[in-house]
């Protein structure tokens, strides 16, 4: 087997093997960016010196036998909203074209503690903002599976980085879907976990309430070893859970018997794709033949998580994002009248239109007269949703269902009309909004030949059991994977 | 049901979300608030009587710590991404004569 044919846990055992050293994976995957990147464009920063100053810190660490785990050696990317200390971070946007963070963020030194080696940062949608990575101020990402289509969004970098064996696997970020979503579309694996399983210190938030780190890997296994490694308590991140069942590993069982599975009417309606529906409801059946209890239910409230979640992002984002000020880093314009003038100016200036339109809804629906009618009125609405999903887990282990009721939308098609490119995120946003955690595995490839993606949904704090699902449908299913580059 | 934004709506939100808009981007911005408010208005049909809003999720309450400073002198290295910096202080226009 090729060095990047290997999952990030094959790869760390061959290392400690002594089959293959630290420096020739991250030397093989380096000389793959190197070959492909000009096509899929999945990196903003590729930090080609510091992730072979690392391979060989990290090797040194190895052969001392200070570094044991289960990733050690493996390199991986980082979505660019996480900061990295000394490592050029810009949410791919220009308003912060050369900031350089001066501490990296608790998930990422959480890797480095495990041995992970840094390649660089992954191309994303500004500020997580979008569905397709198309709004970054530094040109859109390309899918491996087709360049002619989008990989996602808005953590397309880091699924198509995977997708294309330009790392061995990546972290994202997830606030509506933002890593389900792109592994769908790219056919990779992705998870958002539980909100508060991972420290969002160091993340630059978008809507705090809703953003969770997550992974986005090759396989199942992948999945729950990445898991157990991020998953901390931070008393930096005041909302980080604190939890002591976080060996995600121990739930890789090929076992689904009595798993209670509900699927909701209310995901298979109008919009839904008949090519996505078809192996979505193929992979249950897989799932029941192996003995899981499968049935229909109606979850209902469905079409309402999208205007509540947009109302509530737009109003966090506007909060968030008026820290970029032009004054204690990243742009400012170059001529201005005063302080005010120069804000408005370097904002103006730095953000690109759906990052405008969303901090200008935003500041619309906390504006005072407005508050009570749009604002508290969506949190209202969340409570209900959430009370929805919480009957839903009275008689359910897994909910399971599509993604995304598409597969991956040709570039430049999705950006003209918000409202229908916001559309596309009505099977994984209301998972944000109850704080769920969510996984998307590949479940088949439509005649036009995009992955489709499988969404398990389970209750807080109950990724195991999405794991144990994920991991007995792959079993089934199979090698999953995209040809060439090779 | 359709949302009209007026010119001093959108010119009000501007100094809310301190953003400046060209006369384009204001139509613009117009149109699309609009559309969104008109989407968002469906939040309406649901009878939320009642209802406390949810904020978060989990009951969470406050996290204390003890102030004590945890990390170093990096003054240097934050000074070093502002644009523009003086005698180890962030420089700003002037704000009064």
């Amino acid at each position: 087997m090729s060095i990047l044919d290997m999952t990030a846990v094959e790869l760390a055992a061959a290392i400690r093997n002594k089959e293959v050293t630290v420096m020739e994976a991250t030397e093989a995957v380096l000389a793959q960016i190197e070959k492909s990147e000009s096509k899929y464009h999945c990196y903003v920063t590729v930090d080609k010196e510091g992730a072979l100053k690392q391979a060989a810190e990290v090797q040194g660490k190895i052969d001392a036998g200070e570094l044991t785990g289960p990733l050690a050696g493996v390199p991986v990317a980082i979505k660019d909203n996480m900061c990295t200390e000394g490592l050029l971070t810009t949410c791919s946007s220009k308003i912060l074209y050369n900031f350089i963070p001066t501490f990296s963020s608790e998930a990422v030194l959480n890797l480095q503690k495990a041995g992970a080696v840094i390649l660089g940062k992954t191309n994303m949608d500004e500020f997580a903002m979008g569905s397709t990575t198309e709004t970054s101020a530094y040109g859109e990402t390309r899918n491996p599976w087709n360049p002619e289509h989008v990989p996602g969004g808005s953590s397309g970098g880091s699924a198509a980085a995977v997708a294309a064996n330009e790392c061995f696997y990546a972290l994202g970020s997830d606030t509506g879907g933002s890593i389900r979503q792109p592994a769908s579309f790219c056919g990779v694996v992705g998870l958002k976990p539980t909100y508060g399983t991972v420290s969002r210190y160091g993340l630059i938030a978008y809507g705090s309430s809703l953003d969770q780190i997550g992974p986005l890997c090759k396989d199942v296994t992948d999945c729950a070893t990445i898991m157990e490694v991020i998953a901390s308590h931070d008393t930096k991140d005041s909302t980080s859970v604190e939890r002591n069942d976080t060996d995600f590993t121990s739930a890789l069982v090929d076992d689904v018997k009595g798993m209670r599975i509900g699927i909701p009417r209310d995901y298979f309606g109008e919009g839904l794709d008949s090519e996505v529906k078809d192996a979505v409801l193929k992979a249950a059946q897989v799932l029941k033949d192996k003995g899981a209890i499968v049935e229909e239910f109606d979850l209902s409230l469905v079409e309402y998580a999208i205007p509540t979640y947009y109302t509530i992002a737009a109003a966090e984002a506007s909060s968030n994002l008026e820290r970029f000020d032009g004054i204690k880093y990243g742009y400012r314009t170059e001529e201005y009248e005063g302080l005010h003038n120069m804000y408005k100016k370097s904002r103006s200036e730095g953000f690109g239109a759906e990052v405008k339109r969303r901090i200008m809804l935003g500041s619309f629906v906390l504006s005072s007269g407005y508050y009570d009618a749009y604002y508290l009125k969506a949190l209202r609405v969340k409570a209900l949703i959430k009370k929805a999903f919480d009957e839903a887990f009275a008689k359910y282990d897994v909910i399971l269902g599509p993604v995304a009721p598409t597969t991956a939308p040709k570039l430049g098609e999705s950006l003209s009309d918000p409202i229908k490119m916001y559309l596309g995120d009505i099977y994984t946003i209301s998972i944000n909004l109850a704080g769920l955690p969510g996984l998307s595995i590949p479940c088949g490839v439509d005649t036009k030949g995009l992955p489709i993606g499988l969404q398990l949904i389970g209750d807080c704090f109950n990724e195991k059991k999405l794991i144990q699902t994920a991991y007995a449908y792959e079993k089934a299913r199979g090698v999953f994977g995209r040809k060439g580059d090779k | 049901m359709a949302n009209i934004i007026s010119d001093e709506t959108i010119d009000y939100v501007g100094i809310l979300a301190k953003l400046e808009l060209s006369d384009e981007e204001k139509e613009q911005a117009k149109k699309d608030m609009g559309s969104m408010l008109d989407y968002i208005d469906k939040l309406g049909e649901l009878d939320t009587e009642g209802v406390e809003p949810m904020s978060h999720v989990f009951p969470v309450k406050n996290v204390f710590r003890e102030d004590i400073v945890t990390n170093g002198d990096i003054r240097e290295e934050i000074l070093k991404n502002a644009p523009g910096e003086k005698d180890g202080m962030f420089v700003v226009p002037r704000t009064f004569e």
